[in-house]
């Protein structure tokens, strides 16, 4: 052991611990700098980096019918979305996505090959949570999963006009959906949560507002009524291969919509092969000119101008009048008849006639009374006002028998209610009314007679005897119009109608069946549109328990007379 | 031979009559062993947490450090004498072992350092040239006049140079500069006149320049990086924002353990290895920080006080050259991970997850055990 020996560190040694001393004082200092001035600086940056605030999805309103049951309701899905930057872009990885997502490999990898660059990119959307799971189970970086809501609609296309759909997002596109989004939709909240530097949500911190899910809507709508009605109208669409069709049932006694189906109606569940034809609410949306129709409403400015009583007599003969340019025809010469004579049997010259002889504004004034040409006040995206004519000699004559005016489906049976309810007119609603507004346009004494007059529609010698429904005494009137062609010509197509109120004794019902365009043999509104009518009231009024006013027109059934069978024994 | 000493001792009835203790037999050293299992413990638990909870990683880190306290173990058996003797077969055999990782070695992260035992494991030679090379400049020196004259020093420059060299090339910066501050400190504790300090010092200076035509873009970009980390917030500069963040959100107690959000939520790159200490800083704050780095100061200290007490040229040379290359890792790991030095890859010793560092570190350690128990109880002349 060589033994040059130093008994005492040297000087140098010390100098090193000095410069070392000095080093870990400035290291430790730094340290502590960093830890007590530059701490809030830096725990901001922190917080910056994993603290996000992410929006809580409110749970969107549910709309019922006026009894509870559920039109549109929203379920949890998960929608699934990727961060292009951090999938790994091998095909494996690609297939495997695509395979336990459901989507084409080919189309995912062109999709992921456009985002490339972005930092987003749509998955699948609307997943349910047992898809999704299984995706995610893959453990594939980069994929994320959203919860959202998906709306679904349990009646499918029977209500489907009225309560419209929402898009992707959840937002209103169509019909109620749409007319009360923000009230369906809610507030989305926020909360606080701690982020991973891959997006992840590791947990979250706290809710900074909680989500305020939308409100419920009760519609009007009475879904036994609304079944029973689609169902009809759809069967009579089809049977008369007709283009289209609208129904519409109201409640007599405060102008609340019961039922209202159209067709060719959508399933809003699966809008994948949508036809554009069927998205319309043709009850509120189509201008139809009502035809005779609106005769019942003639009569009334008629007795209402003091000048007739339902006795008065017309002279329609014979079958043909000229006004201006313009000829009125009967189908066929129905002589002189008193004024309901001129209701039961439709005679366009009498209603005619009759409107020309009233002060000029008697007819016009009350089909505007009854709301037509104005709006119905429901709110319902692109719901149409209508129109009415000037008011000349000529127009008005027209006017009378229900041409050169134009109406919904829905005010025509708004402007029946106050013949259906001693005169009063009830503002029609597609929500549930506790408090329905009403005012008097018609004196009790004359909405009663009309009706009584509408009734001879359906007795015998009546243009809608088809109409009739065993146990009740019906109201109504027939309607056959020529269809307006592109070019403002009348065609040779046509459109039925039906208009009718039950039970005649008390007034529970309104209904509106139209049928367009019917092919076949049959087109007018008494052949085409009273049955349905006739199905539909008939139903109705048995469902909602209304009681029956003319049991004579029952089928007589003997009762049982006598003893019961000696083997029966009768339970003590 | 001090056995053979005790023996004779005069007066040591009551030292032998009870049997020597377990510690004693086994040459090890009371203070730095305890010292060291306290922060191996305490780094276990940060690593635990800063690999994401993952029992396994921390295990097998268990089973690293196991191995390197083995190694310890029987280093601390061997007298300093045969160290001396060894030193210069250890330096041809790593010098050898670089060559070979220059032209076999295992690509990892962009370079050349991985030495591979097939079915054995792997290692990286330059981390063995750390102990290497103090070893062979403290025998080199020890046995010639001192302090060194110009033709020792020009020895020591060639000795130093070949491994640096060679490091440098794989390339390692971080490793090859620590190696050469290790040759550096036996030189300057071998005395050196003020006169010569200053002239290398002026001649590093001058080297600057001629170092940075020779770095790799990437180690260029660091120390740009490192004098301004938002030059490249996404990139270079990530780390150590980052890491600066994270020890300095964590404040005086820190977020708690696994609670640190910048390292349990991914954002810290390297969080097990090189920039552990962020994951203490951000989860047990400045109390977390000031109690590691006491315990560094306090092994540091215990170094120091064998290499003052050695008793030849030699031990004390590599007593004090171990201490504070044990220093320079430290402060160059905090330093670089606090953002006052650029990045370059030193682990923290003992804590960061690694083989290769623990086992040369412990080894050291083992060697400062040898040359203090294996001390003549009584001087001699």
């Amino acid at each position: 052991m060589s033994g040059h020996f130093k008994p005492v560190a040297s000087w140098r040694f010390y100098l090193l611990l000095g410069i070392m001393g000095l080093v870990a004082a400035g290291l430790a200092g730094f340290v502590v700098w960093l830890n007590l001035f530059e701490h809030d600086f830096l725990k901001q940056q922190g917080d910056v980096r994993t603290l996000r605030v992410e929006p809580i999805t409110a749970h969107r309103g549910m709309i019922t019918d006026r009894n509870g049951e559920v039109l549109a309701i929203s379920t949890p899905v998960v929608t699934l979305w990727i961060n292009p930057q951090d999938f790994p872009k091998t095909a494996d990885a690609v297939r495997q996505l695509a395979q336990a997502a459901g989507l084409s490999p080919v189309n995912l990898a062109q999709r992921l090959k456009r985002y490339v660059n972005h930092e987003f990119m749509y998955l699948r959307r609307q997943m349910t949570p047992d898809e999704a799971d299984a995706v995610l189970a893959l453990g594939l970086p980069g994929v994320h999963a959203r919860d959202e809501f998906k709306r679904y609609y349990p009646p499918g296309e029977v209500a489907t006009h009225l309560v419209g759909f929402t898009n992707l997002d959840d937002q209103g596109q169509e019909g109620l959906e749409l007319a009360y989004n923000d009230y369906l939709s809610g507030e989305p909240g926020q909360r606080r949560v701690l982020k991973d530097l891959k997006g992840r949500i590791v947990r979250q911190l706290a809710v900074l507002k909680p989500a305020e899910p939308g409100g419920d809507l009760a519609l009007s709508l009475d879904m036994r009524l609304q079944y029973l009605a689609y169902r009809e109208l759809k069967a009579a669409v089809q049977q008369h291969h007709a283009d289209a069709g609208s129904a519409v049932i109201l409640d007599a006694k405060s102008g609340e919509v019961l039922a209202m189906v159209n067709q060719p109606a959508y399933n809003p569940n699966n809008r994948a092969h949508m036809d554009p034809e069927s998205l319309r609410n043709r009850a509120m949306l189509d201008l139809l000119e009502p035809g005779s129709t609106v005769k019942p409403i003639t009569v009334a400015a008629a007795l209402m101008s003091g000048e007739y009583t339902p006795d008065t007599i017309v002279d329609t003969r014979p079958g043909y009048m000229r006004i201006g340019g313009h000829t009125v025809r009967d189908v066929v010469d129905h002589g002189v008849l008193t004024v309901t004579r001129v209701i039961t049997k439709s005679s366009n010259i009498g209603v005619a006639k009759m409107a020309m002889a009233l002060p000029e504004d008697a007819v016009w004034g009350l089909f505007s009374q009854l709301g037509m040409g104005r709006a119905t006040g429901t709110g319902f995206p692109g719901e149409s006002v209508g129109h009415l004519p000037p008011n000349t000699l000529v127009d008005r004559a027209v006017m009378a028998y229900g041409y050169g005016l134009s109406v919904t489906p829905l005010q025509l049976a708004q402007a029946y209610t106050p013949l259906a309810d001693h005169g009063q007119l009830h503002a029609v609603s597609l929500l549930r009314q506790d408090k329905p507004q009403s005012h008097q346009v018609i004196p009790p004494k004359i909405a009663r007679e009309v009706l009584e007059m509408m009734e001879t529609v359906t007795q015998k010698g009546g243009s809608g005897t088809r109409a009739r429904i065993p146990g009740y005494r019906v109201a109504g009137k027939t309607g056959t119009t020529h269809k307006v062609g592109s070019t403002g010509q009348y065609t040779s197509e046509y459109r039925a109608f039906f208009a009718g109120i039950a039970p005649v004794s008390d007034p529970r019902l309104i209904a509106v069946v139209v049928v367009d365009n019917p092919r076949g043999r049959q087109y007018y509104g008494g052949e085409v549109a009273a049955p349905v009518f006739s199905r539909l009231m008939g139903g109705a009024l048995r469902m909602l328990n209304v009681p029956p006013d003319n049991l004579k027109t029952l089928p007589q059934k003997d009762l049982p007379t006598g003893s019961l069978p000696q083997d029966v024994k009768v339970a003590e | 031979m001090s056995q053979d000493f005790m023996r004779q001792m005069p007066d040591a009835e009551h030292h032998l009559s009870r049997r020597p203790g377990l510690i004693f037999r086994l040459h090890l050293d009371v203070w730095l062993l305890s010292i060291l299992l306290l922060l191996m413990a305490g780094g276990l638990f940060v690593l635990y947490s800063a690999s994401g909870a993952d029992l396994d990683e921390t295990l097998s880190q268990v089973y690293r450090l196991l191995f390197a306290m083995g190694v310890m173990v029987m280093l601390a058996q061997v007298h300093p004498r045969h160290y001396r003797r060894l030193a210069p077969f250890a330096y041809g055999v790593t010098v050898l072992m670089l060559i070979v990782v220059l032209i076999e070695g295992v690509h990892a992260k962009g370079a050349q350092r991985w030495l591979v035992i097939p079915g054995v494991f792997r290692f990286q030679p330059s981390e063995i040239m750390k102990l290497a090379m103090p070893l062979t400049l403290a025998a080199w020196l020890s046995g010639r006049p001192l302090p060194p004259r110009w033709k020792e020093l020009l020895s020591c420059a060639v000795i130093l140079a070949v491994p640096i060299l060679l490091i440098a090339k794989q390339p390692d910066l971080g490793t090859s500069l620590l190696v050469g501050a290790a040759g550096i400190f036996v030189v300057l504790l071998a005395g050196l006149s003020w006169r010569l300090v200053g002239f290398f010092s002026a001649l590093a200076m001058a080297g600057l320049p001629a170092l940075w035509m020779v770095m790799h873009d990437y180690q260029r970009n660091r120390v740009l990086t490192f004098l301004n980390p938002e030059r490249d917030p996404l990139g270079a500069g990530w780390n150590i924002i980052q890491s600066k963040t994270a020890i300095g959100s964590g404040g005086i107690y820190g977020k708690g353990w696994l609670h640190g959000t910048q390292s349990q939520l991914e954002f810290l790159p390297e969080r097990h290895t090189d920039f552990i200490i962020a994951v203490l800083g951000e989860e047990f704050g400045l109390i977390g920080m000031s109690i590691l780095m006491v315990v560094y100061l306090l092994l540091i200290w215990r170094g120091i006080q064998i290499a003052i007490n050695a008793q030849d040229t030699f031990s004390r040379l590599l007593a004090g050259t171990i201490s504070l290359t044990f220093f320079v890792y430290v402060f160059v790991n905090i330093g670089m991970v606090s953002g006052i030095l650029p990045v370059v890859g030193v682990p923290l010793p003992l804590v960061s997850y690694g083989g290769t560092s623990s086992v040369t570190l412990l080894a050291g350690f083992g060697i400062l055990m040898s040359i203090h128990t294996h001390r003549d109880l009584i001087k001699r002349a």
